[in-house]
Order: C-alpha cells, then structure tokens, then sequence
C-alpha cells in the first residue's frame, strides 16, 4: 500500500513543522554549546550518536531514514543467544 | 468511524476518558495486564488485580457502551522476581474461563536479561497448555531492537507456536519486519516521545502493508493518550487513504486475531444509516 500523497502535498503540508523541528533542535544544540560544562560533555557518547543521527537526515536518494536513525540508537543483537 | 482500541491500561484512566473514548467511535478495548509504577509483593496482589480487570473493569467501560477484553500476566519488569513470577503463572489459570479473557499478555522483555527471558518462555508454556492467545510487549527505546529479536528467537524455537496466535506489540520502522516476516500480527503503539507518533505509523502502514497490523494507544498511569487511535484515523484521511483501508486497521485487524479466542464475544454496533 503506498502514499495516495504526491511528493509535492507531503511537502506543502510539512513544510512548516519540519522548519520547526529543525530549529528546536538547532536551539537544543545551541542551549548544550553556551551552558556551563565540566568538560566532558563534547565527548559524552550520546552527543556523538545525535551527530551521527543528524548525517543519516543528509542522507541522498534514500527512504528508509527513520529505520536507520532507530537502528543507531539500537543496541546490537547478539546471534545465537538462545543457545548458550 | 467506529474503533477498538487493542491495547489501552483503562485501570489508570478516569470513567470521564471511556466517555471522550466513546464519543470519538470507540467500540470495544483490550487491556493488557502491566506494571502498576511499583513492584507488588505478593501473588494476592496480582490475584485483586486480575480480579479487576475481569470484574470491575468490564463493568466500568459497559456504562459507556465500550465492551471489555483482557490479557493476564505477570510483566517483564517484574519477571526479574523468578520466584514471585512462578507463583503469579501458577495462579492465572484461576481467571482464564473468566468471560473477557482474551490471552496471556502483556508478557516479553524489558531489559533484555535472562530472568526475563525465563519468565517470558514460562509464559509461553502457560499459553500453549490452556491454548490462549499471546500479546507480547517489547522493550523501549535502545532495547527495543534487540529485545525484539530475542523474543522472535524465543517463538520461533519452539515449535509448537503458530504465528497467527501470537501479537507482537509496540514495533516500529526497525521491529515491523521481524514480527510480520515470520508471520506474527504486530502492533504500532501512539505514545508521546518514547513510540510511535500516528504519522510514523501510517508511514509504516503504507510502507509495509495493512494485513496483521493495528494500532493502539497503550494508554496508562504516564504521558499518554487514549484518543490516539483516533489521532491516527485523522492522520490516514488527510494523506488521502479510503474509509475502508483505514477500517481495516483500526476495527477490522483487531476482530480478526481476537476472534481466535473463545471469549471473544464482540457485539458490532447496531448503526442504520440514511432515512428511516
């Protein structure tokens, strides 16, 4: 079952809340760069897993952004478990 | 357009929510058995609680016209309690003739450990022997992935599970596969921040079908929403899909693997339309 939607009505209806989102994260980012921090927050994991979030959204000519964005933020699966 | 709501926890919502529940085309609920915000002590707990969900409860939603359904378990957070568990599973066949039992549910991991994947196969067994349907949850968030693998894994080693009696909850865009590739339903949970929002799910449904697929508000005592499934009728009109395709979803799925279940007694809606 696909989208009865054209590229360009998902476009037009999104376009505003997407800018939105966009800028809460700027401004999320922005809160993290002028607050005080201890030194440890530019190498805190999670910081680098938002920055690897952020170039999977630059990714071209793909559909799947949002699976991919999950499996960043997933734990790996570990084969064979059951069996031991 | 009328709905049921496969998964929504009514005994921390307030009768005013039935009623808005109602009003919005709300038929009929199932209500999973689930963490109450604390560990309980004892098995008599669980004993009152399913006391609730079976006699109360049912009553409740019947003054706003909704029919009741549930599921009994002990839940994954407190599977780490081996013994607790046990006594909990040992007892549940007390309920299971009880008129508005769908199954066991909702059981599976929350952390992924091994205790719970003990409680979780000793469920399952439970299942078998009173040939119940199984409504699984699976974890949040970093969890999720692997959690949900793991209860795939646990399923489909025992070969005496049939896939269409089982409902793997709370997927999203990387769970969905797992749970249709192999046959299971799977549902999609509208929740604020942790799951799905009602755009990702119709993106999902479009993306990866409509068969053996609902959704559900999963809500409870947290930030949550039990209007969602309407939420998500709203969202698949505006993107364009028919009355019919999006009925399938929201009342047509959930009939479907409900039925499986000998108590499953639904009473459509006596609707005429048009000019008497």
């Amino acid at each position: 079952m696909s989208s009865p939607q054209s590229a360009r009505q998902v476009l037009d209806r999104h376009y505003l809340e997407m800018r939105s989102r966009i800028l809460d994260l700027a401004a999320s980012l922005d809160r993290i760069a002028v607050a005080t921090d201890d030194g440890t927050v530019a190498n805190d994991p999670r910081l680098a897993k938002l920055n690897s979030g952020l170039k999977i959204l630059l990714s071209l000519d793909v559909s799947d952004r949002a699976e991919q964005v999950q499996m960043l933020f997933s734990d790996a699966y570990v084969p064979n478990w059951l069996k031991k | 357009m009328y709905f049921i709501d496969p998964h929504v926890h009514m005994i921390s919502r307030t009768t005013d929510d039935y009623e808005r529940m109602t009003r919005m085309g709300c038929v009929a609920i199932s209500e999973p058995a689930f963490w109450a915000g604390y560990d309980r002590g004892s098995v008599e707990s669980f004993r009152d609680y399913f006391r609730q969900l079976t006699e109360f409860e049912p009553t409740r939603a019947g003054w706003s016209g909704i029919q009741h359904f549930t599921w009994l378990c002990i839940n994954a957070k407190e599977a780490e309690n081996i013994e607790l568990s046990r006594e909990v599973i040992k007892m549940i066949p007390e309920f299971l003739d009880r008129p508005n039992v769908l199954g066991i549910g909702e059981i599976g991991l929350n952390k992924n450990t091994m205790n719970e994947s003990t409680i979780f196969q000793e469920h399952m067994e439970l299942a078998l022997r009173f040939n119940q349907l199984i409504l699984i949850h699976t974890p949040h968030l970093q969890d999720k992935y692997k959690g949900t693998h793991m209860i795939v894994d646990m399923l489909r080693a025992d070969s005496r599970i049939q896939p269409h009696r089982v409902l793997v909850d709370h997927v999203e865009e990387h769970t969905v596969r797992l749970a249709k590739d192999h046959g299971f339903w799977c549902a999609m949970t509208l929740y604020p921040t942790t799951k799905c929002t009602p755009a990702r799910a119709a993106d999902i449904i479009e993306r990866f079908g409509d068969d053996r697929i609902m959704v559900n508000s999963a809500g409870d005592w947290g930030p949550s929403n039990p209007l969602a499934v309407p939420d998500f009728i709203q969202e698949m009109r505006k993107r364009g899909h028919s009355e019919e395709k999006i009925k399938k979803v929201v009342y047509d799925n959930p009939i479907q693997f409900f039925s499986q279940s000998k108590n499953f007694k639904f009473k459509p809606p006596q609707v005429t339309y048009g000019p008497a």
